[in-house]
């Protein structure tokens, strides 16, 4: 193991421990945001009890995305120092943007929110959750403009000896950034709802609060099948733009080891990295894959072989992390659409093997999210700024392993200490019921 | 105008300003078990900073981008060199987060206590730091085309444990106000004589720190260069005197006041004595990361002059709006009174 590899596995890490969080907190936002608006609206209590419920829990998961951030971007300079130097230039400008115009927004309405019942009248209590979640999804689309620029470097020249700015606007509508930040809000959405309906779920099988987890559920279950069905449309459009952008890992999604036209994809599949090939392929649906691709029938797809070797991620993980994102993704739709006719038909209770079925799927959307990560992430490499930069050029000349081998292990500890502490927490409260739920506190009253 | 001075000043200003408004958290969780005698004691100090040390913390995250998209080349290096005690400080910060938002969510003693001393240790280290930090900055790090040659060990030079018992003691005197100024009762009245008794050491320290400068450092050259400049130092002294003034008159309000301009005069002090470096090399000047041999191209530096003059008097705007909201002092029977509260 030597500094590259570990500061590589640090980053993976750190940035997958601070990925438990982001997407609940994404999509919890903007439904709690939706309920206390109910409340505001129609005047209705239960709204209102709704909102702290779920506003607990998204408490409860804020603080560890927000504290688990800062790690990220700290990151940047301590092991990928030789990156920073080199692209800080136009990298940092999104970094700064984010903290500037979207961090502090979503950093000091939270705190209106949590703290403010009594300070604030209820529309402006509705709003700071509101701002919170814009400023929430607005943090999201700087942070995927600067990952996307490093996926699809534009609007830059070298100069100096580095990668200098000198289109703004290029950055900014960088289409590779903009889909991806489409793909992922809308699966930060999925997540947010599949957790809502799963603890609703929890509370149906027990037949406590029935009417409030029943519309809870039924508000998850609305968010997830418009949520899900987004996640597909965009991730369809993502795809193109990656088979444009980045062939070799759209090569590497889908294991095309020889370029063709009119390309099959084949339901079945294995890669077979040593010999540049697949070890099974089976089922070929024809043209399928050129049409996902390019959408067009007779459109030629590029191969692995047709990069030299050091030029391909790894094989595998990128191919079987995209089967099983998509797998999981179309089982979303079609389990946001049971949930919603079973909701609508008021049949929930009467098939609790589908409650259980929903409490056993609040994991999914998450790995889901994971892997879609490592398609993205492990299918840039070699490049840790694709075509620009190689990730191993990357890396900070001053740091010596001992000093990386710490902060793996202090932040392994460290993560894996908070994570448990805090699903435990989730967990407790989640089980709790509504009556007891109080914003900052254990649930007594008074206490 | 010459943008790279422009960055130079918003650098200041934004680190400025995050030892300002996290100062009196730090202090305040420093001060947390002594301060906080019993758990209400404690509740009414978190729920005093609970509204608004997460926005305080975002300073730092944008003091940190901005250094990125400005002076990139000052990022990496500062980052990379400073790997060690930058990691406890990230660690240091996550604890003390997850800390406020989970000490009240669970009954037990054993529970409680664990946060209550993980926000004392979580507080006290970031300080401590941040001051080893800026005094080695200050001073200088051994940097040469070799690159760096410093060690955590290294950081740890007299000088360096002078700025960093400086910023311990800054924030200390911060937090202990900030009660004073938030709680009521014996909470508050403990918190004015701890602000009292820590005022002589501080004062003794910050002396020496200003003496020990004009050794260690090469801050005062610019000082000695354009003397004008001195007024800031002045300020800086005559605000800390002005603490002790203003406690005498038992105007907790006009002492807090005082001591963000003290803090914020000490930080300026620092950083103008810096110009035109962000951090100097104690080896050879030659190598010194400037404002000019490490910044982002002038098409960066313009577009993000831009972002920051839009944004961050709305940034300000809304934070003044918040400290407006939740001015006025917390205690028991607000709590009592309060179900939502932490």
């Amino acid at each position: 193991m030597d500094v590259l590899t570990l500061s590589r596995l640090q980053f993976a890490v750190t940035s997958m421990f601070h990925f438990i969080f982001v997407p609940l907190t994404l999509g919890l936002s903007v439904l709690v945001a939706a309920m206390e608006t109910r409340y505001v609206v129609t005047g209705n209590e239960m709204y209102k009890r709704m909102t702290k419920f779920w506003g607990k829990l998204f408490l409860i998961n804020f603080a560890l995305g927000v504290v688990t951030g800062i790690t990220l971007e700290f990151q940047f300079g301590m092991n990928w120092a030789e990156y920073s130097r080199y692209v800080g230039d136009i990298f940092g400008a999104p970094l700064a943007i984010e903290a500037t115009v979207a961090f502090f927004l979503e950093s000091v309405f939270i705190g209106v929110w949590a703290f403010g019942w009594n300070k604030v009248g209820k529309k402006m209590h509705a709003a700071s959750i509101w701002i919170v979640a814009l400023a929430t999804n607005l943090s999201g689309l700087w942070i995927l403009l600067a990952n996307g620029w490093m996926q699809h470097p534009v609007g830059y020249v070298l100069r100096n000896g580095r990668a200098e700015m000198v289109d703004f606007m290029a950055l900014i509508t960088n289409p590779f950034g903009l889909l991806k930040f489409g793909h992922q809000i809308v699966s930060g959405y999925t997540v947010g709802a599949f957790f809502v309906m799963g603890v609703s779920a929890w509370h149906l099988l027990r037949g406590r609060n029935r009417d409030f987890f029943k519309a809870s559920f039924g508000m998850g279950a609305v968010f997830a099948l418009a949520s899900t069905l987004m996640v597909a449309v965009i991730g369809d459009f993502h795809a193109v733009d990656v088979a444009k952008t980045q062939p070799a890992k759209f090569a590497a999604m889908e294991s095309i080891w020889d370029s063709c036209r009119n390309a099959p994809m084949h339901l079945i599949a294995f890669p077979d990295e040593k010999n540049q090939c697949n070890l099974v392929s089976a089922f070929p649906v024809p043209g399928m894959l050129s049409l996902l691709a390019y959408h067009d029938l007779n459109a030629e797809v590029r191969g692995l072989n047709s990069f030299p070797k050091a030029d391909r991620p790894p094989v595998l993980p990128v191919f079987l992390s995209f089967r099983a994102m998509v797998g999981l993704g179309t089982l979303f739709i079609v389990l946001a659409a049971v949930s919603i006719f079973f909701h609508r038909r008021n049949l929930l209770e009467k098939y609790p093997w589908f409650l259980r079925a929903m409490v056993l799927c609040i994991p999914l959307p998450y790995i889901a999210n994971q892997l879609g990560w490592v398609v993205s992430e492990v299918g840039r490499q070699p490049w840790i700024v694709y075509g620009l930069m190689r990730t191993s050029d990357a890396v900070s000349k001053s740091i010596d392993l001992s000093q990386v081998i710490g902060s793996l292990l202090g932040f392994t500890l460290l993560y894996g200490l908070l994570g448990f502490v805090d699903i435990y927490l989730l967990a407790k409260f989640a089980r709790k019921g509504p009556e007891e739920t109080s914003i900052g506190a254990t649930g007594a009253f008074g206490k | 105008m010459d943008l790279h001075i422009v960055w130079f000043v918003l650098w200041g200003v934004l680190w400025g300003v995050y030892f300002m408004l996290d100062g009196f958290v730090l202090g305040g969780g420093m001060l947390h078990r002594v301060l906080g005698r019993d758990d209400t004691d404690r509740r009414v100090l978190i729920n005093s900073y609970g509204p608004v040390w997460d926005g305080n913390e975002v300073w730092l995250v944008t003091a940190g981008g901005a250094t990125f998209a400005a002076f990139p080349t000052t990022y990496a290096l500062m980052f990379s060199y400073l790997y060690t005690p930058l990691l406890l400080l990230l660690f240091a910060l996550i604890v003390r987060g997850v800390s406020f938002e989970f000490r009240g969510k669970e009954d037990g003693a054993l529970w409680k206590g664990c946060w209550d001393w993980a926000i004392v240790v979580s507080s006290f280290i970031p300080a401590l730091l941040f001051g080893v930090a800026f005094g080695n900055i200050f001073a200088g790090l051994p940097m040469d085309e070799a690159g760096y040659h410093g060690s955590l060990i290294y950081l740890l030079n007299p000088y360096g444990v002078v700025s960093g018992l400086l910023f311990v003691l800054l924030f200390l005197e911060h937090g202990a106000l900030y009660a004073a100024l938030k709680s009521t009762g014996a909470l508050s009245r403990r918190a004015e004589e701890t602000a009292k008794a820590l005022w002589i050491p501080l004062l003794v320290v910050a002396v020496g720190f200003l003496g020990y400068s004009n050794f260690a450092t090469r801050l005062y050259d610019n000082y000695l260069a354009a003397p004008v400049f001195a007024v800031v130092p002045l300020l800086a002294v005559a605000a800390l005197l002005a603490v002790r003034l203003f406690l005498a008159k038992g105007n907790t309000l006009a002492a807090f006041a005082a001591s963000c301009a003290t803090i914020l005069g000490v930080v300026f002090t620092g950083v103008i004595g810096l110009f035109p470096n962000l951090i100097p090399s104690n080896l050879d000047a030659l190598y010194s990361l400037t404002i000019y041999n490490s910044s982002s191209s002038d098409y960066t530096l313009r577009i993000m002059t831009v972002v920051a003059f839009v944004f961050v008097p709305i940034v300000i705007a809304y934070k003044v709006w918040v400290y407006r909201l939740f001015r006025g002092r917390v205690s028991a029977e607000t709590l009592a009174g309060d179900h939502e509260a932490y």
